[in-house]
């Protein structure tokens, strides 16, 4: 019998489940033994192959969450770790990819925009629309008053200076892209990513 | 990086200079435990410190921060002296018979062309000798006193052992014995890797510093073969394809410039882009610049652009200045230029550098907005958080707003690696909350913007109002849809232009970038992308971890960019005949009718090579260039220069100490300390149990290390009187840090110049928000200049004073 890493995971878990480990020929020590072992958890979870977030090493992980996807099931991530078909990392992750899992549940996770008005000494939690409008007026405004469709020169230079935007390292490069298109839609020249650090 | 991360199984010999990667890339670092075990190679680590990389190292030598290109031009004087070089391939495959011009000089710190008033260079004399057709002129007896390797000899001639051993504090020993095991690798059959990361980037000469180690890795023959390379271990999980998408100042995707103001017209701006080969029948790949340019403006504006209106050409913003770069852009906010600033992701109050120049100017805005899916110090400047974060609220008229994003987990997307690997990932889970992804963000504001500006009109609305977003829904498009865009497609048939048959229908997902043309008839959002996303499907997706020779190629894996090729200029893994120079390792070869192996060859596999194409098909030479011509802001060779706070002048040429073309703003200026009051050299880095601002809000991190020291040495603390754990109060020009004292013997003082100079090792990873203890963070120590060429910080080498202190009060 061939079994890769995850379908002997899968497959014990099973076996367990239905009767004992004596059906892969362990005989009756696997019996004594797959009732003193408790049923794999991850076997009922959902396996999602992603990559780790931290390094350019890029390792692959498999997150297990809870909830199958469908439609009316929230998913809620219960464990990460290092794939082992991944051909750079082969199932290993560091002392930070192996507690991915808490930055993921971190208490400071994000979980509603917030504004802080001028002066203000706290931050109020608003709504998308608030928040998205009043940035969208603000750059707006600074854009029609300091965009410079003419140098001194007077060539054509359609460059805007008074907003700068840092764009995400850790983010897709579809998102990424789609970053670019708006900042220089806009004009935008001071952008820049991590890599300038 | 030039090779991946399981190719470095196959080096003979693994240099780890300018990074540490045993703590920072610890999973890929366990591809050079396997070259020791498995191959032989022996592991040779310079650094201030003994890092965990050195701990297993077979040699070790320190190395003061900052000095690393006196280091790296003692070993070429030494390659060149022993003759420890691969003479065909240098031969072959570099520019080393090429002729330099005769005004080009070197003398006393500065290469011909300087002006003091503007510091910069007229570079016109850093170029070749050309004949009536426009090539170089080239002596391959190398007989011609100007020809580059004779330039290289004379230029480095200066930094003998004793030099050396004096600049970087070095003993001569040590620095002799590396120089023989690197020059071992000078043989056909073996191979040298170069490990690096931030240490080698993040300093006044950042860029020279890599250069310095490409051009040994040229002379010993070890681009482009497995095992071999310029390794650049990137830091974050998606700076490599944030670069390749061009989220940079003067970028735009697959590496293009954006225009310059004086490039009034297209034309104007393919003018300088021809890349005429400046060597017969060479590829010079930048030739096909406007088909990339092309292909890009109809992605961005579809119909919209044309032929007539140049492609919308006018619609690309215009650079006045090299760089927006960030340093610049805190320095427009310190002086109240800047109304807005948008942090996607990134923390710059942690990660800039002179943090209360970055607080100062974030003060100054009227908007500020931080997508994250943490909560960052950014987001939370203007509250006072104690000496960590002084901040009168009140006082602070910036409009914040702290929009919470997903984080990888609960997205689809594509990453690319060190490696150049596209790696597409999938959504396990929902986002807390409220938070959304950076994509609806994004469209979220574009739809906004481009409704106040139909509604209203205002300032240059065209390519807003025209920008193509044909998503199935363009309220979050699809990662997958974007993907496709940055692939890109046929937007006519294309036509075989020799039988005129019709090749790619319209509509078609393009196969790769070979297929672009510059007449309006496909689009392409990031050129060297394209091939990523076929009509074959989500070529990124592939999950075939076959590796063909068990040499570290799994060519069905993922996919990398260019063309799904592994190995940069992998053609120079084989001699002029096409057979591997390590038989044992080959990774292509010539078969007698075409180029077959485990890795897409550089160029059309039927290149004979009798043709004599050159494996560097993106210089118009196609060789690796020894001597860079006008692509370096400070020279085509490297020179040291001392960092900007530095200890000691140079010796080599005390009136040009520093880089001569540093751009320093004056306020910064003001804020660079002297020896005198800041005696220490320090340099910051990472731990391994941590990853930048980030993981001090994952509970384990923060617990395996809670709180903010520094390390220095056991004879520093004696000096001072400071104990194993005592505190103490670290100061430079622009801030001062109190915290533990952790004393070690990984650092040791350095004989500099005849003189006993101390290193202080400050760890990066504290702030104010997140799970671990409250700290003042390294960025309020560290002085704000940057690399020449780019502009990244000079994190690795500024001065402190270190002072015993007692324990702050705690509330």
């Amino acid at each position: 019998m061939s079994l890769t890493r995850r379908e002997f995971i899968k497959f014990t878990g099973l076996g367990l489940a239905a009767s004992s480990l004596g059906m892969l020929g362990f005989g009756a020590s696997g019996e004594a033994q797959a009732a003193a072992v408790r049923p794999f958890k991850l076997t009922h979870a959902t396996e999602t192959r992603n990559t780790c977030t931290y390094c350019s090493v890029a390792c692959g992980i498999l997150i297990y969450s809870m909830g199958d996807r469908a439609k009316n099931a929230r998913s809620n991530i219960i464990h990460i770790e290092g794939d082992p078909d991944h051909p750079v990392n082969r199932g290993t992750l560091c002392p930070k990819g192996s507690a991915l899992l808490d930055v993921v549940h971190a208490p400071t996770r994000l979980k509603a925009p917030r504004y802080r008005p001028p002066g203000g000494t706290e931050f109020k939690e608003v709504s998308w629309d608030f928040a998205l409008d009043r940035i969208a007026r603000l750059m707006k405004d600074e854009r029609d008053k300091h965009f410079t469709a003419r140098n001194a020169a007077g060539t054509t230079v359609n460059r805007w200076t008074s907003v700068g935007m840092l764009a995400a390292s850790a983010s897709s490069s579809e998102t990424a892209y789609l970053t670019w298109k708006v900042a220089r839609s806009l004009g935008m020249v001071v952008f820049d990513n991590q890599a300038r650090v | 990086m030039t090779n991946t991360w399981q190719d470095i199984r196959n080096a003979n010999l693994v240099i780890v200079m300018g990074g540490n990667a045993a703590e920072a890339h610890p999973c890929g670092f366990k591809w050079v435990i396997e070259a020791k075990i498995e191959n032989g190679a022996k592991l040779v680590v310079v650094d201030p410190r003994f890092t965990r990389t050195a701990s297993v190292a077979d040699y070790y030598a320190p190395i003061r921060p900052g000095t690393d290109i006196a280091f790296l031009s003692g070993v070429m004087r030494y390659l060149l002296e022993k003759d420890a070089i691969q003479h065909e391939y240098v031969r072959a495959y570099t520019n080393a018979s090429l002729i330099v011009k005769d005004g080009f000089g070197f003398q006393d710190g500065l290469f011909s062309g300087y002006s003091e008033e503007t510091r910069s260079y007229d570079k016109s004399s850093w170029d070749y000798e050309l004949d009536e057709q426009g090539y170089a002129k080239s002596d391959d007896t190398w007989q011609h006193p100007r020809c580059v390797i004779n330039l290289l000899r004379q230029h480095v001639a200066r930094y003998t052992p004793e030099t050396v051993s004096r600049i970087c504090g070095t003993p001569q020993d040590k620095f002799l014995h590396i120089c023989e095991l690197i020059a071992a690798t000078a043989a056909p059959d073996k191979a040298m890797t170069s490990l690096f990361a931030l240490g080698w980037t993040q300093h006044s000469v950042g860029a020279q510093n890599i250069r310095s180690m490409a051009m040994i890795q040229l002379l010993l023959g070890n681009i482009g073969v497995a095992g071999g390379g310029m390794n650049a271990l990137r830091g974050h999980s998606n700076i490599q394809g944030l670069t390749d998408v061009g989220l940079l100042s003067n970028q735009m995707p697959g590496y293009l410039n954006l225009p310059l103001d004086k490039e009034t017209s297209f034309d104007e701006y393919m003018r300088t882009k021809q890349f005429k080969p400046l060597r017969p029948g060479q590829i010079s790949y930048w030739q096909n610049t406007r088909k990339f340019v092309v292909s890009l403006q109809k992605a961005l504006w579809g119909d919209a652009a044309t032929k007539d209106n140049d492609w919308c050409y006018d619609w690309l913003p215009k650079l006045d200045v090299p760089l927006y770069d960030i340093i610049r852009a805190f320095e427009m906010m310190n002086n109240g230029q800047m109304g807005g600033y948008i942090c996607q992701g990134f923390n710059p109050l942690q990660a800039f550098p002179d943090r209360g120049k970055i607080r100062r100017g974030l003060s100054k805005l009227k908007f500020l907005v931080t997508m994250d899916p943490l909560d960052t110090e950014t987001s939370r400047f203007w509250q006072d958080f104690g000496p960590q974060n002084p901040a009168d609220s009140a006082a602070i008229q910036t409009e914040v707003f702290q929009l919470p994003t997903t984080c990888f987990a609960e997205e689809n997307g594509s990453l690319v690696n060190s490696a150049r690997w596209l790696q597409w990932h999938w959504k396990a889970a929902d986002a807390p909350g409220e938070a959304q992804s950076d994509i609806w963000i994004m469209a979220g504001l574009f739809h906004r913007l481009r409704e106040l500006y139909r509604k209203e009109g205002g300032a240059f609305p065209d390519p807003i109002l025209n920008l193509t977003w044909k998503y199935t829904d363009p309220v979050d498009p699809d990662p997958e849809e974007l993907a496709k865009e940055m692939n890109g497609r046929a937007l006519a048939d294309l036509e075989d232009p020799a039988t005129k048959a019709v090749v790619t229908k319209a509509g078609t997902l393009l196969d790769g970038f070979a297929q672009l043309r510059d007449d309006g008839s496909t689009a392409s959002g990031c050129w060297i992308f394209s091939g990523c996303f076929t009509e074959k499907g989500n070529q990124m997706a592939r999950r075939d971890a076959t590796d063909p020779r068990e040499q570290g190629i799994a060519p069905n894996w993922a996919w990398a960019w260019p063309a799904n090729r592994r190995i940069l200029y992998n053609r120079a893994s084989a001699d002029l005949d096409g057979k591997p120079w390590n038989p044992a390792k080959p990774v292509i070869a010539w078969n007698g009718s075409k180029w077959v192996g485990i890795d897409v060859p550089d160029y059309t596999p039927t290149t004979k090579p009798s043709d004599s194409v050159g494996p560097f098909i993106m210089n118009a030479e196609g060789m690796g260039r020894l001597f860079a011509r006008d692509m370096m802001a400070e020279g085509p060779f490297p020179e040291h220069y001392e960092p900007l706070e530095s200890p000691v002048e140079n010796v080599l040429h005390p009136k040009v100490s520093h880089n001569p073309v540093a751009r320093v703003f004056d306020d910064d200026r003001a804020a660079f300390g002297s020896p005198k009051n800041f005696p220490y050299v320090a340099t910051t880095y990472r731990l391994t149990e941590h990853f930048h601002f980030w993981t001090k809000h994952a509970l384990i991190n923060a617990i395996l290390q809670p709180e903010e020291f520094v390390e220095i040495g056991e004879a520093l603390a004696r000096e001072k009187g400071i104990a194993q754990g005592g505190w103490v109060k670290v100061s430079s020009k622009r801030g001062v840090v109190v915290c533990k004292a952790y004393v070690t013997k990984r650092i040791k003082p350095l004989t500099v110049d005849g003189r006993p100079t101390h290193v202080v090792g400050v760890p990066l990873h504290w702030g104010f928000t997140g799970q671990a203890r409250k700290g003042y963070g390294a960025n309020t120590l560290t002085p704000s200049v940057g690399d020449a060429n780019t502009q990244t910080p000079e994190f690795k080498a500024f001065l402190v004073n270190v002072e015993k202190t007692s324990a702050p009060m705690t509330a």
